[in-house]
């Protein structure tokens, strides 16, 4: 079956897609909250202040969750999704915990969905949490990715925080995915 | 200068000469938005992992069944064309995703997005927001009651104007389905000339955005009814595993 095309989400998601505590995958004030944030940047280098940033993880035992709740959080239950928009200043941020390694072994990332006016199709990457050089090295993605490109896939530790740049287009563009069924779908 | 449609038309028309792909292109120059925002560089294979291998949970606790009605959110009617709009979410294997998020906004029928920076000069109404949640049945359906929404113009280039559609943001059960795409409606004399539409240059491709106007969905005496099936991608998952996970649940 033929899969239906995308579109850009437009100028105006802010109205169908905002909502409160959409950003909030755990309150700001847990004892472990984790501030992941960065600036989405265009080709230009200039910020983008109409995107918007998906997350999708796994809690930090490297569960990955099968709650509902994530549009109405109740404080408690970590449902492992949430949106952001950027500001006028292209910044989003979320307040999450750490993902842990859904198998041993494995580099924990953030799956990051990207969608912003101007951009025709949602982009796939994921944030890696930078911890580990040893699961880094031995990450079958960023095996493949040439070794200039594999910091755009890799957060940045601050005190309390990540950091995540996302760069559409140009000097240090973030390297994007795509998965077979995707790739097969459009053959 | 600001470009004139007909310029817009020749370069819509120069890259419908190259063969495309059933996706928009995101480098696609007629839509001027796109030019600073889109990758050059080839999106990286990877096979998906664990938590792609998963889509976030969404059930009642996150969505009012009123909130697939989009005409009963203030105290008065709101103005124009009410309709129905339903379909089946389905994967590329064609399984029903059932239970899944669908989230809808719109202008409203004078093609006004109750939004800030829509400056569009077409009254606003007092009844409709524009913003609509869902959750698909177990066979996938999902279905709302909303009011047509109108075309509106934008800034692309001069004269430019959007053919009526309603934006959809849906889920799968893998992260990798996750679609944001625009629904329109069938017969629009704007679609030739609509740079977003026209990003996808398989005319086969395009014409799965488009509405079918079902007269067994339309309600006597009440709404006329459009049908829009929905297939995302294919599932990484083994489908019995999912079953047997989602029944244990």
């Amino acid at each position: 079956m033929s899969a239906v095309p995308g579109q850009t989400v437009g100028p105006f998601f802010h109205l169908g897609l905002e909502y409160s505590g959409m950003n909030e995958l755990v309150p700001p004030s847990h004892p472990r909250a984790l501030r992941l944030h960065g600036h989405v940047y265009d080709g230009a280098g200039d910020p983008v202040p109409d995107a918007v940033v998906e997350i999708w993880q796994a809690d930090p035992q490297g569960h990955i969750p099968r709650q509902p709740g994530s549009l109405r959080r109740d404080g408690w239950t970590f449902t492992g999704w949430g949106r952001a928009a950027t500001d006028p200043e292209g910044h989003y941020q979320f307040a999450t915990l750490e993902p842990g390694a859904t198998e041993p072994g494995k580099a924990p990332f953030l799956a990051v969905t990207v969608f912003a006016r101007g951009l025709l199709d949602r982009l796939f990457t994921r944030a890696y949490l930078p911890d580990d050089p040893d699961l880094l090295a031995q990450d079958t993605l960023l095996e493949s990715v040439a070794p200039d490109r594999r910091a755009t896939l890799i957060a940045t530790r601050e005190p309390g925080g990540l950091v995540f740049d996302i760069r559409l287009q140009g000097d240090g563009e973030t390297v994007f995915v795509t998965y077979p069924r995707l790739r097969d779908a459009w053959t | 200068m600001e470009s004139s449609q007909a310029d817009i038309n020749r370069e819509i028309e120069a890259a419908a000469q190259q063969p495309g792909g059933p996706q928009p292109r995101i480098d696609y120059a007629p839509y001027r938005s796109s030019i600073l925002r889109h990758p050059k560089l080839p999106a990286h294979l990877v096979d998906p992992e664990a938590v792609e291998l998963w889509a976030p949970a969404f059930g009642h606790r996150d969505v009012a069944d009123d909130e697939a009605d989009l005409t009963i959110q203030h105290a008065g009617t709101p103005l124009g064309e009410r309709i129905v709009v339903t379909g089946r979410v389905l994967d590329g294997d064609g399984r029903p995703v059932a239970g899944q998020l669908v989230e809808v906004w719109q202008a409203n029928a004078a093609g006004r997005y109750r939004h800030q920076r829509d400056q569009h000069p077409a009254p606003h109404d007092p009844n409709f927001t524009g913003v609509g949640r869902m959750l698909t049945g177990t066979d996938g359906t999902y279905r709302f009651q909303t009011i047509k929404p109108g075309p509106y113009p934008w800034r692309n280039h001069v004269n430019a104007w959007r053919p009526a559609h309603i934006h959809f943001s849906i889920f799968g059960t893998d992260f990798t389905q996750r679609l944001v795409t625009q629904m329109y409606f069938p017969g629009d004399p704007l679609f030739p000339l609509d740079p977003i539409y026209q990003s996808i240059t398989d005319p086969k491709a395009r014409e799965l955005l488009i509405a079918q106007y079902d007269h067994d969905v339309t309600t006597p005496e009440w709404n006329t009814g459009y049908r829009w099936d929905i297939v995302l991608t294919g599932t990484h998952r083994t489908p019995l595993d999912s079953d047997i996970e989602d029944e244990a649940e």
